[in-house]
């Protein structure tokens, strides 16, 4: 097997994975950088994020502010030392893509324009048209060209960390092109793979969404932390999942059941607004868990309007007129014509929510490092815990800079004081990786197919594990996952090519998300409480004297995972009551 | 809404496979898949692999027009799957992976060249003024923003390679994804790096191999406009080349 020698290796060439790589060029031009991704970097589902970036840069606005906002938007779930990191390298951060060259929405007078946001109090969300992800990503991906120590393995596929000596030293993928397995060894490893949001049916993810590098860390004895936390986005197209950003409702559009009634009003959102004026933190500019969870609300109520894609509310972005939409929202005009044969400048569009973004991942502390030495994670595939039970909007963005590049500097230096590895070890243990491949390949078809058990397991978690849950419908869901994967080891292949073979990739694809969708049904059924995307029907209350404090999901084999827990960092601000409700008081 | 939108019909897919392994050539294989009336190409595909045959190979991953991973001929056109709605097209479609660019497997293209083409023409910004992270943004008004956004607007999706008949011709050409990200930066009031980008493109391998058939532009999925790019590169590069020979004494 052919090994490639790293002082850095990284998982994931998204936004995280770049951001790692140029802070690591960066430290230092003799590095030795691979950049490792399953597909080319401009791919990555960074792309597809619209809103903008949150980072504390006008005059009216503070640290402690966007604090705040983030703390209470995460249920106080948040790791407030992590948050207060983050919020203080944000703005840097956004400054670094400006001279890179990031396209941001200006001002009259050149200086960077900011838009409301989600749960925010304060307009902070720095944004590129409705494409901040899109230029975000491209910004990064074009600067690392300017690097030669960057190293690029585009559509390699990685599959299993080596371990040896009690710290990780690299890895195996998979070389899509040749199908032949690469040892990647290297002083410490980044995993910047992404989210796993392709665990349900109905998801604003791109399809390489299946949470590999969650997937690789756990079964190599790294903890999954508040894996519980998925987070429903409100605004999806009914049909495909589509994402519509929050910028729709930060610009001024707003959310209406069947009897054209602004509903959010009666959930502790109002009172209402006027119409095209947003006020902040309340009405359509709450926090996301809320508001998806007032649309449920409304469609058990019978207020849903009756599409043929099923149950839905309206969002009217009309009144927002052509001109605005076309400068501010161009792109959602574009997605609403193309899948749903709408423009919102004409109608009002029906939208449901949909699962985006999954607030748990790989426990890392605020230097980006896991429980296992050598490993770093950045992104959403990680938790450091700035997100808690529900991230706000455009704080990922973020994230993926901010993180990014500390996991990077905290790779380096982790990987200058390593001496070399076991080669024997490492190479036996890349050796089990590929015979592992094989098996998979030499196996029978039985009657097990991909599409087939991808099906039954987005299926069982939509049910149980879905937007509001039950002790019944998670100890269904989580039995049946237990059967899934179980059944998962019949699973053969058709294509028997080395070449591209994406029939190989969705089978391992399939075994990252149930290993995934394991650690999110069982945490919460553990979880006996309702706090931000958490929804119990059993237990509607938040429970601070139990459950403030993030579930631990430990790897068990073939068993569903062991779950631990572990204190929440409270720094400067105690739990408290959400209020979104505006001018009320 | 129109409630035919959910109904469902028969789609037949011819679809090219080609597997390096067994194949001594390419050659179409006809699928019959049923589809729902509002589904994208990509959508009929997903169905096939899904349901018809698991080994089709091809690449795809945002279903919402912006990673650019889904580009491939659809009836002849440089598309993305993902944005080639079925309404739009009646009897047989015939899928093959883009023109110019060799065959990797069934619909995946081998994209080295056009990723070794994006590098060469330094599609980063090369700072005029140097400024700090404590000296804040640089300023850029909307207009000046203006200037070049449209040109930041490529997904990298290669449909214009592939409906460029220059570069198909002559595979050297650095071609019009390139050569627009290269004038982006140029046009960027941040940047100071165009003389060391003129290099690249403005050469016979640049812009002057592109006929101006205009091509790129019809079929760009974003309206980014690559002729336009390319034929703002040639005078700008010809204005160059009269400043040098013959008034040198003038400034660029």
């Amino acid at each position: 097997m052919e090994t490639i020698q790293a002082d850095v290796a990284i998982i994931g060439a998204g936004g995280a994975g770049l951001r790692a790589a140029i802070a690591l060029a960066q430290a230092d031009p003799k590095l030795r950088i691979a950049l490792v991704s399953k597909v080319y970097p401009m791919r990555s589902h960074t792309c597809a994020a619209e809103g903008g970036a949150a980072g504390v840069i006008k005059a009216d606005d503070s640290m402690k502010q966007h604090f705040d906002d983030t703390v209470g938007g995460g249920d106080w779930m948040c790791d407030q030392d992590a948050v207060e990191y983050f919020i203080h390298e944000a703005p840097k951060e956004l400054t670094q893509l400006e001279h890179w060259g990031c396209p941001w929405n200006r001002e009259a007078d050149g200086s960077v324009a900011v838009r409301p946001f989600g749960g925010m109090k304060i307009q902070r969300t720095w944004f590129a048209a409705d494409k901040s992800g899109f230029h975000i990503l491209h910004t990064l991906f074009q600067t690392s060209l300017q690097f030669p120590n960057i190293q690029r393995y585009d559509e390699f596929f990685a599959t299993d960390l080596l371990v040896d000596d009690g710290r990780c030293q690299g890895f195996t993928a998979i070389e899509m092109r040749s199908g032949q397995m690469r040892c990647f060894r290297a002083g410490a490893v980044i995993i910047a793979g992404g989210g796993a949001g392709r665990m349900f049916p109905f998801n604003t993810n791109g399809a390489i969404k299946t949470g590999d590098g969650m997937a690789m860390a756990y079964r190599a004895g790294v903890p999954l932390k508040d894996m519980e936390f998925v987070q429903y986005h409100p605004t999806g197209l009914p049909n495909t999942g589509t994402l519509l950003t929050e910028a729709c409702r930060g610009e001024g559009g707003v959310l209406l059941n069947k009897d054209n009634y602004r509903f959010l009003q009666d959930y502790g959102m109002g009172p209402e607004t006027p119409v095209g004026k947003p006020q902040l933190k309340t009405m359509e500019l709450g926090p996301r868990d809320r508001v998806s969870q007032s649309i449920w609300h409304e469609i058990q109520k019978g207020r849903a309007v009756k599409t043929p894609w099923g149950d839905c509310v309206w969002l009217d972005l009309r009144h927002l007129g052509e001109k605005k939409i076309n400068e501010r929202l161009p792109f959602v005009r574009d997605i609403c014509i193309s899948y749903l044969g709408i423009d919102p400048v004409k109608e009002m569009v029906p939208i449901r929510p949909v699962v985006h973004y999954m607030m748990g991942g790989i426990h890392t502390d605020t230097r980006a490092a896991t429980t296992l030495p050598g490993l770093f994670a950045a992104g959403e595939c990680a938790c450091v815990s700035i997100n808690g039970a529900n991230r706000l909007g455009s704080n990922s963005l973020v994230e993926i800079l901010v993180f990014g590049h500390r996991a990077g500097l905290s790779a380096l230096e982790h990987a200058r004081s390593m001496g070399p590895g076991n080669d024997a070890a490492l190479t036996a243990q890349a050796d089990d990786a590929q015979a592992k491949i094989r098996a998979l390949f030499l196996r029978k078809p039985g009657k097990e197919s991909i599409s087939g058990l991808r099906k039954e397991m987005t299926d069982t978690m939509e049910e149980g594990a879905g937007i509001y849950r039950t002790q019944e419908g998670l100890d269904k869901t989580c039995d049946k996952l237990s059967d899934l994967r179980r059944r998962y080891g019949d699973v053969a292949l058709n294509d028997k090519t080395n070449v591209y073979n994406t029939d190989l990739l969705s089978a391992l694809e399939l075994g990252s998300m149930l290993d995934c969708a394991e650690a999110v049904a069982v945490s919460g059924r553990e979880r006996k409480e309702s706090r931000g995307a958490h929804q119990r029907i059993d237990f509607t209350a938040r429970d601070d004297d139990k459950y403030l404090r993030h579930s631990m999901a430990y790897y068990n084999g073939l068993l569903p995972p062991r779950i631990d827990y572990r204190d929440v960092v409270i720094t400067t601000s105690p739990p408290g009551v959400r209020d979104y409700s505006g001018a009320k008081k | 809404m129109t409630e035919n939108r959910m109904g469902t019909r028969q789609v037949e897919l011819e679809v090219l496979r080609y597997n390096p392994e067994t194949d001594q050539e390419p050659k179409f294989q006809r699928f019959t898949v049923p589809c729902v009336n509002e589904w994208c190409v990509l959508d009929a595909l997903n169905y096939l692999k899904d349901n018809l045959d698991s080994t089709l190979s091809y690449r795809w991953s945002c279903h919402m027009q912006v990673c650019g991973s889904c580009g491939m001929m659809i009836n002849g056109e440089p598309k993305l799957a993902c944005k080639a709605m079925l309404r739009d097209y009646a009897g047989v479609i015939r899928v093959e992976p883009l023109s110019h660019f060799p065959i990797e497997r069934d619909l995946v293209s081998v994209a080295d060249d056009f990723m070794a083409k994006l590098k060469r023409v330094k599609p980063y910004l090369i700072p005029g003024e140097k400024r700090t992270l404590a000296d804040g943004e640089y300023k850029q008004t909307p207009a000046q923003l203006e200037r070049y956004k449209k040109y930041a607007m490529c997904i990298n999706c290669m449909l214009c390679y592939a409906a460029c008949p220059e570069y198909g011709l002559t595979p050297k050409f650095i071609g019009p994804a390139a050569i627009s990200l290269a004038h982006r930066y140029n046009q960027d009031s941040r940047d100071g790096g165009r003389d060391e980008r003129q290099e690249e493109i403005a050469t016979s391998e640049g812009v002057w191999e592109c006929t101006f058939v205009g091509a790129c532009s019809d079929v760009c999925p974003k309206h980014v406009d690559p002729a336009s790019a390319l034929q703002q590169v040639k005078v700008a590069s010809t204005v160059d080349w009269y400043l040098e020979h013959f008034m040198s004494w003038v400034k660029k």
